[in-house]
């Protein structure tokens, strides 16, 4: 809504400027210039269709054009698809491409593209469920794509979206039968997107250049984008502080932000992260004693004084966070058990579990496992530990050498209680059910239902609300999902990450912050300002 | 012909420790827990099951042990190193490309301790305790204990945020045009920084040698020798004195020469240097398993072939070792 606003004062404000100042205002966004991007990693390679991930995402989405595009309100919006249409039962769906739309090496962009990328996605990326229902692709003609499903799948329009539906070329990447070592992935790319790449430093940089033949004419505005890796966040403070960049993204340290905070010339938002929708939580594993009693599990959410954890740790920069959904999405219901700090309530539910103190106090003796490798978890699980003892229960907390060991223990079961930051990815469908259904409880796979808990009517109900077409109907269901969900407290929410886009407001205008995907959809209304 | 068959037995000892390396890395690595299969995961907010074993039969990592083991010790004995996992690239490639800068930032950062170190150790030695010599010695006393990255990061906010006259990071501006003279120009400017940073413990290491080897022979016989026929002052210190006072700083050279590489790592990345220690370093956190492998293998076969010489040079300079070693 708030955008919304903004953005209409906006062209309100761009229609006076026009008026008084005719076309060269300052509001019009210019051509030309070179935007300097800074980032903490560089990716490996950025094709898009076989990992996902921000270091392959951000500069994939502006390699590779997707399907649509989605703006801040979750509304679907023509990109490569000029128009797309879900049958009325549901089972297929027709997308219509842009006549003009060639790759870079001017190979025109065509269905047979369309019907390879989505292969390639089943059959490579990281994330089933996106495509699982597609059973084949049709062609009819060159621009007309039917997408034939298995059962009604609402979520494939946001999977057709940024970096989980780019579209590439099929006479480069179709001759291997193994497109994970392709080296087009890295260099040479030849991508359907905004930008073309001019050269990739592996560790240093990225640089992109404006693609002429871009099928949305006149953009993108600028020339020119750099990405650089700078691990340091005192470099990249420095960097931004002194103009010597122009923006980053992902920012969520709180003194980071604050820092940046001071700056007249730096901007900082949250938008852009909705669809991402990064939850950070504690989890049980509902497998082992204590955590198979759901008392003893809503006892440790009452335990945790969340004010205080969000006052410490993120210093107001972040979101409560409620439930299994991110506060940002369209699917999200504040209609859950908030868990507000009680440490009676928890005291009791522990009684009632037959969990009573010991001589010592002592109720419950567990391990605290934590993400190695910042100064955030480690305060938080020290907190946890702290807070948790008020209660009752005694906290060992286990540092983990590195962050695959931790993964390690996770994923082979063998924790009591973890913290752990997972993404929603837009549609409950992709990011969310996965952490819940019974039929998720695999060893070895990280961001699945590690805490292995089991509840049939709530898989019974992602079942139907991943297959429901109309919107209404499935918000609904999802409300009642997230109530469920938290009333069962397999996890106890904490927050959402503070992820925040910084940006010189003297240097860039529109920069990509108003849709739901941030950074990772395409830069090409960004423009240079001086 | 004698020295001939010391080479020979030389290089068949050297590639029976080039193969051990191979060999003890790969089943050490093989320990660690996680596979790129984790990690690609890991970046990418999660994987299916299926896609994770899609990944590890593409890298052949769902092989027997002793079968991965095998292949890539064929490959290495082939002069392959492999392909990293992360970046797609041949290993070898990634090395070659790693080595320059971090040979550059290392040797200039030791050549540039060595002369100043020496210089300054030199000047103290004359007057131990003016305040120069004090001067020197707190120096060097900061230089040697203050963490490098610490140092680093002074040096940026005094340079790149007050003064604005350096580069922050990297080892050249990413659209300066390769091969012109500008280029080499911005390199070395983004050399600056990261080279004084370095070399800040190797400087003070230098001088308090160069100092106490310089006082040491100041005070010898043959110095005293010398002024006593009438020699300037800067004649017998820099003459006679300081040829003698660099042996022991020549030796220490010599020997850190082993340890370059390690040397650089936290400066490669605060400066975000595109060198092999940054490269080493984030290859194990990402457990791009041939990339680690390849960076051992390198450095091993660098000591070793640098041992080699050293000991060949030896006998070839001084007629003692050749007689005792080979009787």
């Amino acid at each position: 809504m708030k955008t919304k606003r903004i953005l209409t004062a906006a062209i309100a404000g761009a229609a006076m400027a026009l008026v008084l100042a005719g076309p060269a205002s300052a509001a019009e966004p210019k051509q030309g210039g070179t935007l300097t991007f800074i980032y903490r990693i560089i990716g490996g390679h950025f094709n898009p269709a076989i990992a996902s991930g921000t270091p392959t995402g951000i500069p994939g989405t502006q390699l590779f054009a997707a399907l649509l595009r989605f703006d801040a309100q979750w509304n679907p919006q023509p990109y490569l698809a000029e128009s797309w249409k879900i049958a009325d039962d549901g089972l297929s769906v027709r997308v219509n491409l842009r006549k003009n739309a060639v790759f870079h090496d001017g190979h025109p962009i065509t269905s047979e593209d369309v019907a390879f990328s989505i292969a390639t996605y089943q059959k490579n990326h990281p994330f089933k469920p996106m495509y699982a229902p597609v059973t084949k692709v049709d062609t009819p003609d060159p621009h007309t794509a039917i997408l034939r499903l298995s059962k009604p799948h609402p979520a494939i329009l946001l999977a057709m979206s940024s970096q989980l539906g780019v579209v590439i070329p099929k006479h480069v990447y179709g001759k291997t039968d193994n497109i994970r070592k392709h080296p087009q992935n890295s260099q040479n790319i030849v991508g359907s997107g905004a930008f073309k790449l001019k050269e990739f430093k592996p560790g240093e940089h990225i640089i992109l250049e404006r693609f002429d033949k871009y099928f949305l004419k006149g953009r993108p505005y600028v020339d020119r984008i750099v990405y650089k890796k700078m691990a340091e966040s005192t470099s990249r403070i420095i960097a931004l502080e002194k103009g010597k960049a122009d923006f980053t993204a992902f920012a969520a340290d709180a003194q980071e932000l604050t820092r940046y905070k001071k700056s007249k010339h730096l901007s900082l938002t949250p938008n852009g992260y909705s669809a991402i929708g990064p939850l950070n939580w504690l989890a049980f594993n509902t497998a082992r004693k204590p955590f198979d009693d759901k008392r003893v599990r809503q006892a440790f959410a009452y335990a945790l004084d969340k004010k205080f954890l969000l006052k410490v740790l993120y210093q107001g920069f972040a979101q409560r966070a409620t439930g299994p959904i991110h506060p940002g999405s369209v699917f999200y219901s504040a209609d859950v058990n908030h868990y507000n700090y009680d440490l009676d309530k928890a005291k009791a539910l522990l009684d009632a579990a037959g969990y009573k103190p010991d001589a010592y106090g002592v109720r419950i003796k567990t391990t605290l496992d934590f993400i190695p490798g910042g100064a955030l978890w480690k305060r938080w699980a020290e907190l946890t530990k702290a807070q948790l003892k008020k209660a009752g229960i005694a906290v060992t907390i286990k540092a983990s050498s590195d962050f695959r060991a931790w993964l390690k223990t996770v994923t082979s079961h063998n924790f009591d209680m973890t913290l752990d930051s997972v993404f929603n990815w837009g549609d409950p469908v992709i990011g969310v059910h996965r952490t819940y259904q019974s039929s998720n409880i695999r060893k070895g796979v990280p961001w699945h239902n590690t805490q292995q808990f089991r509840n049939d009517a709530i898989d019974a109900i992602m079942e139907k609300a991943g297959k429901e077409l109309d919107l209404g109907k499935r918000k609904a269901l999802y409300a009642e999902m997230q109530k469920m969900i938290v009333d069962e407290a397999p996890i106890a929410y904490i927050n959402a990450s503070p992820y925040h886009t910084v940006y010189n407001n003297e240097r860039v205008g529109n920069p990509p912050i108003n849709s739901i995907w941030g950074t990772s959809a395409p830069w090409d209304e960004t423009y240079i300002k001086q | 012909m004698r020295l001939f068959t010391i080479i020979l037995q030389r290089l068949f000892y050297a590639c029976a420790l080039l193969l051990a390396v191979v060999v003890f890395s790969f089943v050490l690595l093989s320990l660690v827990p996680g596979d790129i299969a984790e990690t690609i995961a890991g970046e990418s907010g999660g994987a299916s099951a299926e896609v994770m074993a899609e990944i590890r039969r593409s890298y052949g990592l769902d092989q027997p042990f002793y079968v991965q083991l095998l292949t890539y010790v064929g490959k290495v004995m082939q002069g392959d190193l492999g392909q990293s996992f992360y970046f797609n690239l041949p290993v070898a490639d990634l090395i070659l490309e790693r080595v320059g800068p971090t040979l550059l930032l290392v040797v200039t950062a030791l050549v540039l301790a060595i002369l100043v170190g020496t210089l300054f150790g030199v000047i103290a030695a004359q007057k131990p305790n003016g305040m120069f010599s004090h001067f020197i010695t707190i120096l060097a006393l900061v230089g040697f204990s203050a963490p490098v990255f610490w140092t680093a990061f002074l040096l940026i906010v005094l340079f790149v945020a007050m003064l604005e006259i350096m580069p922050l990071s990297g080892l050249v501006d990413p659209l300066t045009e390769k091969g012109t003279w500008l280029w080499y120009l911005d390199v070395a400017h983004h050399l600056f920084l990261p080279v004084l940073s370095l070399s800040t413990i190797y400087l003070a290491q230098y001088s308090r040698l160069a100092r106490a080897s310089m006082m040491d022979i100041l005070g010898s016989d043959f110095i005293r020798t010398a002024r006593a026929k009438g020699l300037g002052r800067r004649k017998v210190v820099y003459k006679h004195a300081l040829r003698n006072a660099v042996i022991p700083v020549v030796t220490i050279a010599g020997l850190q020469f082993s340890h370059l590489f390690s040397g650089a790592v936290v400066i490669e990345t605060v400066f975000t240097w595109p060198g092999l220690g940054t490269l080493a370093f984030e290859s194990i956190l990402r457990g791009d398993t041939p990339t680690i492998m390849g960076i051992l293998f390198f450095s091993a076969m660098v000591v070793i072939v640098f041992n080699l010489l050293t000991d060949l040079a030896y006998r070839i300079i001084d007629p003692r070792i050749r007689m005792s070693r080979t009787a």
